[in-house]
């Protein structure tokens, strides 16, 4: 069984928000304008969160790409009344979209704020619109959405995999944001096998989780900077 | 007594509201309607538009209307809560009052499951619930505990009615079946007597626990999380203190309003309205008692997390909230209702609207300060609730008065058998049980 893990360098994170970028083109993130963004209501699947420390002029902005962290113990799911979000058998964290209520119990568990709302039913630019990615579905309005870890690709991949009679590589599967990476910060893989990149660079000094005492376990890893 | 002419003497004010119906009563029933219509167009705006157009966002995702669902459920512990401890108390004095608190108990907790539901992103989708039970989460734990709740404080409600629905049905008047219906056939006879007082007796007992339950789980749905300032244990206790304190409150609240517009100052008299100020002072106390435990032991811990928040609270962003609500829970109703002088009718009143805004805003005080800060930076972005919640709240509060009105107009406000039993049985009772108290005097 496949566990899978990112590993995020901050050292090499350059804060390009390329990530960004293409998660919202992958996993057709609604575009919802100026107005409602100052409101605090863009959704992002990964985004940057900024920690601000000292003061002018020894002040030092660091910036820290925050995807879902697909905890091994979610706090998240306990809480929804429906059983709309779950964990997979490989620990992925998932919303079954057409069986959420919207109560945003678990937008307001989770310790990371990773998860968004639709506030209103989700638009695109008539442009936009063709270029929709076929293999997401689009959510409506008033449920939950986060972070898949691009769990379509991994379909795909198992997909092609089976076609070609093998069994599922790790390289066969990638989230779109560490595939558009340009400073290849970003790393995805196997943390079962520990031999992989992910688990190799898991075990690092550099290495520590995002709010490691509350015990949810994440499954993304960062390499702190400076060392 | 005598079964079938049934005279109802000196009681026959307690019917007047049923018989007669005044002009203010219909100016204040379209008002009401007027007010509840607006919040009806307002909520189907939202419904159709999305929960955009409240005020909440990311990572607010909760508001008004979740503040609502606690305020109107800890309201409910009026009624049922209160009612049930005087009984078993065997507080004679409770006999003209536990009507029209029972009543408060029932219809609120209505409000308080429909803001939740108002609350939720797929209102059509509700009944998942149902469907697809999840139940580890805390609110499922509230759907199950409201509707015990719900159900045991109607049937409650409904006991005691019994014999007051027989009363209206012998006296003639308008809608004859359906109080022939709901009379269940009730004749006074003995052996009814006595299967009533022990089903009344029965369901007091059991109600308490249900009651304690509810507001307990009400208060899980915020301490289960591991954010900063819910995550506490004393919050069980915390919310039921506070419930019952509300809760008192509002019904002080509905007595002076009957009081004052039937004319029930004989039934609803000044003893009345001190018993229940000095029971409310007892809460006012109580609440002051687990504010200060709270926020003091945030305080000495100190963690950063909970800093944040605490003083985001006292004198931050959130500080005309926290201040007010200290001073509508603590500093207005205290004086008012330690001195005997202030516990008047009118005395009590004040204080108990002061309460009930007080404790609205403890409410809100709980739920936005904690989700403005949660432990990761987040975008600065500030709550304040949209015209389309105040809306519905209003919506809310006047519905609520709007059946209560309905109540009194269809069954007696104060329990006419019960005052009746008081006045004929219990004058020996009491003197009988205050003998088996006294050496002496006491039966061998």
């Amino acid at each position: 069984m496949h566990k899978w893990g990112m590993v995020i360098d901050l050292d090499k994170c350059s804060g390009c928000q390329a990530c960004m970028a293409a998660c919202h083109a992958e996993n057709n993130i609604a575009i919802i304008g100026p107005e409602e963004s100052a409101k605090g209501r863009t959704i992002h699947w990964i985004e940057l969160l900024p920690f601000i420390e000292g003061e002018y002029p020894h002040i030092k902005a660091r910036l820290l790409p925050r995807p879902c962290m697909h905890c091994e113990h979610p706090p998240c799911i306990k809480v929804c009344p429906v059983g709309a979000t779950y964990a997979n058998e490989e620990g992925l964290v998932g919303i079954v979209y057409s069986r959420c209520i919207g109560c945003r119990y678990c937008t307001t568990a989770c310790p990371y704020t990773v998860r968004s709302f639709n506030w209103y039913e989700p638009q695109w630019p008539k442009e936009m619109k063709g270029s929709l990615n076929r293999d997401v579905s689009v959510r409506e309005k008033g449920v939950v959405e986060k972070c898949s870890f691009c769990h379509h690709r991994l379909l795909k991949a198992r997909e092609r995999a089976k076609a070609e009679k093998r069994e599922l590589l790790s390289e066969d599967y990638i989230p779109a944001c560490v595939q558009a990476c340009p400073s290849n910060a970003m790393y995805f893989g196997d943390l079962n096998d520990p031999f992989s990149t992910v688990s190799i660079l898991s075990r690092e000094r550099r290495a520590f989780k995002l709010l490691e005492d509350l015990g949810t376990e994440p499954k993304v890893i960062y390499l702190s900077e400076g060392m | 007594m005598d079964e079938k002419g049934f005279k109802l003497g000196d009681d026959a004010i307690l019917l007047q509201p049923i018989q007669r119906t005044g002009k203010t009563f219909y100016l204040t029933l379209f008002s009401l309607i007027a007010v509840i219509l607006w919040a009806a167009a307002a909520y189907i705006y939202q419904y159709q538009d999305g929960l955009g157009v409240t005020g909440l966002s990311r990572p607010i995702y909760w508001g008004v209307y979740i503040t609502n669902f606690v305020f109107f459920i800890g309201i409910s512990h009026a009624g049922t809560l209160i009612s049930a401890i005087l009984r078993l108390a065997k507080a004679e004095w409770r006999r003209s009052i536990t009507r029209s608190a029972e009543v408060i108990t029932v219809l609120v907790l209505f409000f308080g499951v429909g803001n939740i539901l108002m609350d939720l992103g797929r209102p059509d989708r509700m009944l998942n619930i149902l469907q697809y039970p999840h139940f580890q989460s805390p609110l499922l734990w509230d759907v199950l505990s409201i509707t015990v709740y719900l159900t045991a404080s109607s049937v409650y409600l409904y006991l005691p009615l019994i014999p007051d629905i027989a009363i209206l049905r012998d006296h003639g008047g308008r809608y004859q079946w359906f109080y022939r219906i709901f009379a269940l056939g009730w004749r006074g006879t003995e052996r009814q007597r006595h299967l009533l007082e022990r089903g009344i007796a029965f369901m007091a007992i059991l109600v308490i626990p249900v009651a304690i339950s509810v507001h307990t789980v009400v208060s899980f749905v915020f301490a289960m999380t591991i954010q900063p300032m819910w995550h506490s244990a004393i919050f069980g206790p915390y919310f039921v203190t506070g419930a019952i304190f509300s809760g008192i409150a509002a019904l002080i609240v509905a007595m002076n309003l009957i009081r004052k517009v039937y004319h029930l100052e004989d039934y609803l008299r000044p003893v009345h309205f001190n018993n229940l100020g000095i029971l409310l002072l007892v809460m006012t106390l109580l609440w002051f008692y687990f504010t200060f435990t709270e926020y003091l032991t945030t305080y000495y811990g100190g963690e950063p997390i909970h800093m944040t928040i605490f003083w985001n609270k006292f004198t931050g962003h959130f500080a005309p909230y926290f201040w007010g609500m200290f001073l509508f829970c603590f500093i207005i109703p205290l004086p008012i209702l330690s001195f005997g002088k202030t516990r008047t009718p009118y005395g009590t009143l004040i204080a108990s609207i002061s309460v009930i805004i007080g404790m609205w805003l403890e409410r809100y005080v709980i739920v936005v300060p904690t989700l403005t800060h949660p432990r990761l930076p987040n975008e600065a972005v500030h709550y304040f609730p949209t015209w389309v919640e105040w809306s519905v709240f209003a919506g809310c509060v006047s519905f609520f008065i709007l059946l209560y009105m309905i109540f009194t107009k269809f069954f007696p406000i104060v329990s006419i058998w019960e005052v009746r039993e008081g006045r004929e049985k219990s004058m020996a009772e009491v003197q009988e049980r205050i003998r088996t108290y006294l050496p002496g005097i006491g039966v061998e």
